[in-house]
């Protein structure tokens, strides 16, 4: 056995300064000089400069007047970027049938002559409880609400969520979907505007 | 499924299976020491190294001296990722100022990186500093998956060599395989995640202003830490407000590279592959996934180029991608099908335009229904592990198709070599039984299939349903195995069942709703994973050692070809055979009941 230390103590070495510090070195400094934005997070800035969000990761909102993203089952709150993780409630779990009639409960109230079915990931909690988007359907219920809550003509709402679809990626991968924080940004920045 | 679903995965399997072949032959270059582009720029490299470490390059192994290599070369890694996260509190790159990791959580890691499996008992962005996850986890996301790949080259060479008791130099297929394979195929695909959204600095967690303002509340806790009761014995709760968010950053691409690639699965974040920052769109997901099967799928081509006979590689290939197919069908309409208890409360979950429909419960709006099933066969499929969507909130079908991919034991493609060396003992059995039923001698790429191998095969098929259910049998007699399940009624069984089947086959994904960082789950699983790895790496490099010694026997009238679609067929019944008679007992008390249940009571 001793005959293996030399070699395995020094290739271990070796190999760790290569695939644990020169590799991902190598990598930082390719992405922060080709894709610095992407690399840092791709951090969304108002006109300040200051740092309002990301478009890779969601925010809570549970005002009438914003859309709603995914429910997020995050500790201690919801969004919370520094604790990612999914609820892991299984199908036939009581608690999971309990919290979705409480989400439904909770978008009724605010919109109350609404009684289309609700959009299955409006009320259930994503994977990564950072989910940025939600599907085309899950804005549109919204739109009506949001509409109101902000004394803004329907088709005016619906005209925004429309410019803010994205469709599958090269027109193949993945689902279509609305960036949440992206959507209500826009619908400040529009109510701005709108202001004299 | 719609169109447009189908569409991805066929798009998927077509793309896989055209990039196998050119990376197989190169591996299948790379470990015959051919001159290959990536040799001349780092041919000098590798000499220095061999030249630093004392390393006889040209001097091969016998199995004994490779497996002695093998775990010393290993055991070692294992304590520095114990000691870099034990000691992580006082050592550099540590810009959130993370505490030291406790010690049976440590060993669970280290135990688990070093053996392939990654099973992941700690949340990555709330335990893990810069510099653990990068000298401690990414170092062994390369040399755990080398070791797999040297392990399987070693046991091609019991086929291909003749009359010799030598099987290679561990040292040079470790070294080889980091250099030439892993590290070129990471650094392209972490520079094409980052393009995505990846992040990868070694700046402190960004802070970022919330727009609406975010109030919640706490148990206040006194001086030392536990919660303050009322009178009525309540926790007493006091409210906050923020407004900010903190986002976890780190070096995350160039970890989630390799750990896709290695077929590893231990992510950066705790949500692993179904955070945004380590699997931010549609094509970072195409990308990852594919990552996840290409060398498993590619070493079959390695294979039949190292034995000659390039059909027999491919047909090894086809029985896996049968497999496969048949496992993802099965899983996306389970998942499409929905949850029939929150149809009731008058939830949508119809596909359509607007919206994938589905259990969408534990996954991710870009990814929807089709690129989670997906991803949920491909990383149980191969021993990746990693997760885009968590498998503990699946429909119960839905669920057991992966645990019961990870009970077949890791051989539809598998870890990277692991894989392909299980899925050629299951060759052997298939050849064996072949021979019993019709009378033949036995023999596999024209050596003799004999008592030994045989006894070292059965070794290598009943280690790890031993552990996964003796595993399983003592978690749920325990308290402490009791105390850590999440989910009541059968689905807490098949969390406990799903979480000793992933360490006993060096999987490492997890039904997460179990609370696995406690001592008992870290011990009882770290003791499996270890079992799992090197009770069967060495009886696979024993019957490498025990092949190569054997004369080649030319092809008669008597061999069984075992190129043909036939034998695929053989192969396939063997794996199922052996992994349904052990398993479906243990998961009708798990995932069926459980679908029975959620049926008759809607």
């Amino acid at each position: 056995m001793t005959s293996y230390f030399r070699p395995a103590v020094t290739l271990l070495l070796l190999m760790t300064i290569i695939t644990g510090g020169f590799y991902p070195a190598l990598v930082t400094l390719l992405a922060q000089s080709v894709f610095p934005a992407q690399a840092n997070g791709s951090l969304i800035r108002d006109k300040q400069g200051q740092a309002i969000g990301s478009t890779q990761i969601g925010q809570g909102f549970s005002q009438a007047r914003y859309f709603w993203g995914r429910p997020s089952a995050t500790a201690p709150y919801p969004y919370n970027a520094t604790a990612s993780g999914g609820s892991n409630l299984g199908p036939t779990n009581p608690a999971l049938r309990d919290a979705v009639a409480q989400r439904i409960q909770a978008l009724q109230q605010l919109d109350l002559d609404n009684h289309a079915p609700v959009p299955v990931d409006l009320v259930t909690a994503s994977a990564s409880g950072l989910d940025p988007h939600i599907s085309i359907a899950a804005a549109n219920y919204q739109v009506k609400r949001v509409a109101e809550a902000r004394q803004l003509p329907e088709s005016k709402v619906r005209d925004l969520v429309d410019s803010h679809i994205e469709p599958r990626q090269w027109r193949v991968f993945g689902e279509a979907r609305v960036n949440v924080l992206g959507l209500n940004l826009a619908l400040d920045a529009a109510a701005q505007t709108a202001r004299p | 499924m719609n169109e447009a679903g189908f569409l991805q995965i066929l798009i998927y399997l077509i793309a896989l299976l055209v990039l196998s072949k050119p990376l197989g032959v190169y591996m299948a270059r790379v470990y015959q020491d051919e001159s290959i582009v990536a040799n001349t720029w780092f041919a000098g490299l590798e000499r220095g190294l061999y030249r630093l470490c004392g390393i006889q390059d040209k001097q091969d192994m016998r199995w004994q001296q490779y497996a002695g290599a093998l775990l010393v070369f290993n055991l070692l890694g294992l304590l520095v990722v114990y000691a870099l996260q034990t000691c992580q509190d006082w050592l550099p790159l540590n810009p959130q100022t993370l505490p030291a990791i406790a010690p049976d959580s440590a060993l669970n890691t280290a135990i688990s990186f070093a053996t392939n499996t990654n099973w992941q008992g700690y949340a990555g962005e709330a335990s893990m500093s810069y510099l653990t996850q990068m000298l401690g986890l990414t170092v062994q996301n390369f040399l755990s998956a080398a070791s797999g790949m040297a392990v399987l080259v070693a046991l091609i060479r019991g086929f291909s060599r003749r009359n010799t008791s030598s099987i290679g130099n561990f040292w040079v297929d470790m070294t080889r395989t980091t250099l030439y394979i892993l590290l070129p195929l990471s650094l392209l695909l972490a520079i094409a995640l980052v393009g995505q959204g990846v992040v990868q600095t070694f700046d402190r967690y960004a802070t970022v202003k919330l727009q609406e303002p975010l109030t919640y509340s706490t148990p206040t806790v006194d001086a030392v830490g536990h919660a303050v009761l009322d009178a009525q014995g309540h926790p007493i709760t006091q409210t906050q407000q923020s407004q900010e968010q903190t986002l976890a950053l780190g070096p995350a691409a160039s970890q989630i590279a390799i750990k896709q690639l290695g077929t590893n699965g231990g992510g950066f974040f705790n949500a692993n592959s179904a955070h945004p920052y380590e699997n931010p769109t549609p094509l970072s997901n195409f990308l990852e996934m594919l990552a996840i099967l290409l060398i498993p799928a590619a070493l079959c081509h390695t294979f039949g180029f190292l034995v000659g006979d390039s059909r027999q590689g491919w047909t090894l290939l086809a029985a896996m991608t049968l497999v496969f197919v048949a496992l993802v069908f099965v899983t996306v309409s389970a998942e499409q099908h929905g949850n029939p208890a929150l149809t009731s409360l008058g939830v949508d979950q119809a596909s359509s335009i607007q919206q994938p429909g589905g259990n969408m419960e534990g996954k991710e709006a870009r990814f929807g229904i089709v690129n989670s099933a997906l991803w949920a066969v491909a990383t149980t499929a191969a021993s990746n592990g990693s997760v885009n969507a968590m498998h503990d909130s699946f429909t119960p079908i839905g669920g057991m198709i992966p645990m019961w991919l990870i009970q077949l034991g890791e051989v539809i493609f598998g870890g990277v070599g692991s894989g392909l060396y299980g899925m050629i003992v299951f060759a052997l059995v298939a050849v064996f039984i072949a021979g019993l039923m019709i009378g033949r001698t036995p023999e596999y790429l024209g050596k003799k299939i004999e008592a030994f191998e045989m006894q070292m095969a059965a070794v290598i098929i009943l280690i790890p349903p031993l552990l996964v259910l003796g595993g399983t049998a003592l978690a749920v007699m325990t308290e402490a195995g009791k105390a850590s399940i999440l989910n009541p009624g059968a689905h807490g069984f098949s969390e406990v069942l799903y979480a000793l089947s992933s360490a006993g086959n060096n999987n490492g994904s997890a039904f997460a709703g179990l609370s696995a960082n406690v001592p008992f789950y870290n011990y009882l699983l770290g003791l499996a994973m270890l079992v799992s790895r090197y009770g069967l790496m060495i009886p696979v490099l024993a019957i490498a050692g025990s092949l190569a010694a054997k004369k080649h026997v030319p092809v008669g009238p008597g061999t069984l070809p075992t190129h043909t679609p036939l034998f695929a067929v053989l192969l396939i019944i063997t794996v199922l055979m052996v992994g349904a008679l052990t398993f479906v007992p243990a998961l009708a008390l798990g995932p069926i009941v459980e679908q029975l249940h959620m049926l008759a009571h809607p």
